[in-house]
């Protein structure tokens, strides 16, 4: 048996295996440029070996920015002295995730310049981040970064920095220009991105049809997501073509049968679809994508509220709007005063760290909408109810003769004490 | 840990600069903790100071950032009611510069 040289790092080692690229090689190869990422990968192992995280966070501000750098120490950084300040600087993508090869080199030049050398694309938030730099080289490269037109990004408890599919640049189902409205919100919203003053962390992220290529119900606390209300636009001669080709079994069996409310029939190798059923699932026209495509009457649907454990369990975002119109200026007009009604509320209200999601979960839909001025529609409930008893006081006969009918006050009973004054003057 | 002495009295720090024991603030020492940070105090820096010191005082506890911002605007009018203005104050954040200088508590909360 031959004897393996023993290495330094046997558990990062293990990752190196299959047949996946992997990010040890590539560290390995890059510790031999910079030192530092070696250091990386020496504290990596023994967090591995002692199921510990030897990273401490803290707050670092570039000046006139309340955001953007996620600073971290090395809690062990005597031993590792080159990663005892490993700072991550947050870059704002471009709309759409798409670069020219000249911004791309831009950036790879910069973080060898400042930092270790490491990009990520793209952060959890969207964000290009920029790994591995200490206290002065993060300032000095978000100096650099900014003289070339790039800018730093959210962090803490405000606005994070949008992010959204690639829409109507590349994608024939885009329902609305994410791109034009992701540049539109980050501008108009830069002062609340750079400086948090929120209760705690917001995100939008726009995807341009329900498919959610940028994952926003889950990932986001106001998704905007383009759908239609029309008509399903069906082009009968490439469904005949589509039946031909691939045979009418695999039709019933891949289109027919998965639609969920089961709202389409295939008659004479002809579609019909009924699209009051319909719940824009994406489905058939991901399948059929040249015989169906989204309607004509596009637009876009706003939800709230999605986000990750904290106060309360993971929730999906539930819809807000179920369609608004997002062309002209008057449209993007009512977005922004939407957008501005709903954090008016929240922070006027919202506990510290408490997104909007877990507001809503505290004080109600019902008040929630009160408060940000929008009438209550069926299409905003989360899911049905589960108890079918419910009265209804005006359709009740009266309990003695002559007694006037009353609208039920449920409402006011459950928040008397703490009841939630809202100034609707504004 | 550190220390620094002002007119003949030590006061102790914590190792980011801020004060460890809250009541032994002075403006004196507001004034050496700004010329640590190498801030100008004017008029404006010390109407900040003086909100977050009261806020403090009564509720033991720095205020979120939007309530300074209701606070300064109620007192000092609206145009002075936004972020912007607070960070032209203090470049390196409200929550992280004034509240140094106005001896409170360091800020926790995670990114």
């Amino acid at each position: 048996m031959s004897k393996k040289k023993e290495s330094k790092t046997p558990l990062l080692d293990d990752l190196e295996d299959g047949p996946w690229p992997s990010f040890i090689t590539d560290l390995k190869n890059l510790a031999k440029k910079k030192p530092a990422v070696g250091q990386l990968l020496g504290q990596l192992e023994q967090s591995y070996e002692e199921r510990w995280d030897h990273w401490l966070g803290t707050v670092i501000n570039t000046p006139g920015y309340g955001g953007g750098i996620i600073a971290r120490y090395s809690d062990i950084g005597n031993k590792f002295p080159d990663i005892a300040q490993f700072h991550t600087i947050r870059v704002i993508e471009p709309a759409g995730w798409v670069y020219s090869t000249d911004a791309l080199r831009q950036l790879c030049d910069i973080s060898e310049k400042y930092s270790a050398g490491i990009l990520q694309f793209h952060g959890m938030t969207g964000d290009i981040l920029m790994l591995g730099s200490n206290n002065e080289k993060t300032l000095e490269a978000a100096e650099e970064l900014m003289e070339k037109g790039w800018d730093i990004g959210g962090s803490g408890n405000g606005l994070r920095t949008l992010s959204c599919c690639i829409g109507p640049a590349y994608c024939e189902m885009a329902c609305f220009d994410t791109i034009k409205t992701t540049k539109f919100l980050t501008d108009t919203f830069i002062s609340q991105l750079h400086r948090p003053e929120f209760p705690y962390k917001f995100k939008f992220k726009l995807s341009g049809c329900p498919n959610d290529c940028a994952n926003s119900i889950q990932r986001s606390d106001m998704p905007i997501i383009g759908t239609w209300r029309d008509e399903i636009q069906v082009n009968q001669e490439e469904v005949k073509k589509f039946i031909d080709e691939k045979g009418e079994e695999y039709v019933v069996d891949n289109v027919i049968t998965r639609c969920p409310t089961k709202c389409i029939t295939l008659k004479n190798k002809k579609i019909e679809i009924d699209d009051k059923n319909c719940v824009k699932c994406m489905h058939c026209i991901n399948v059929m994508h040249k015989a169906l495509a989204p309607g004509k009457d596009r637009g876009v649907t706003i939800l709230l509220g999605g986000k990750r454990t904290l106060k309360i369990g993971d929730t999906m975002s539930s819809v807000i709007v179920p369609f608004m119109k997002l062309e002209t200026d008057e449209d993007y007009e009512k977005l922004i005063d939407l957008v501005r009604r709903i954090w008016e509320f929240w922070t006027e209200h919202g506990m510290d760290h408490e997104r909007v999601g877990e507001f809503i979960d505290r004080v109600g839909l019902g008040t929630f909408l009160d408060g940000i001025g929008l009438e209550p529609d069926p299409q905003m409930v989360r899911h049905p109810r589960t108890n079918p008893y419910i009265k209804f006081e005006e359709l009740a006969p009266p309990k003695i003769d002559g007694e006037p009918k009353v609208a039920p006050n449920v409402v006011d009973k459950e928040i008397e004490g703490r009841e939630i004054v809202v100034d609707m003057q504004k | 840990m550190g220390s620094f002495e002002l007119n003949g009295r030590t006061y102790q720090t914590d190792e980011d600069g801020y004060l460890v024991n809250i009541e032994e603030w002075s403006k004196e020492v507001g004034e050496y903790l700004a010329k640590q940070e190498e801030l100008e105090m004017t008029e404006a820096h010390w109407e900040v100071i003086n909100f977050l010191r009261e806020y403090y005082e009564e509720y033991k506890i720095a205020p979120m950032i939007k309530i300074l911002v209701k606070a300064i605007a109620k007192k000092f009018g609206s145009e002075k009611g936004n972020t912007k203005y607070l960070y032209d104050l203090y470049p390196e954040g409200p929550a992280k510069q004034a509240c140094k200088i106005a001896g409170l508590p360091k800020p926790t909360g995670c990114v």
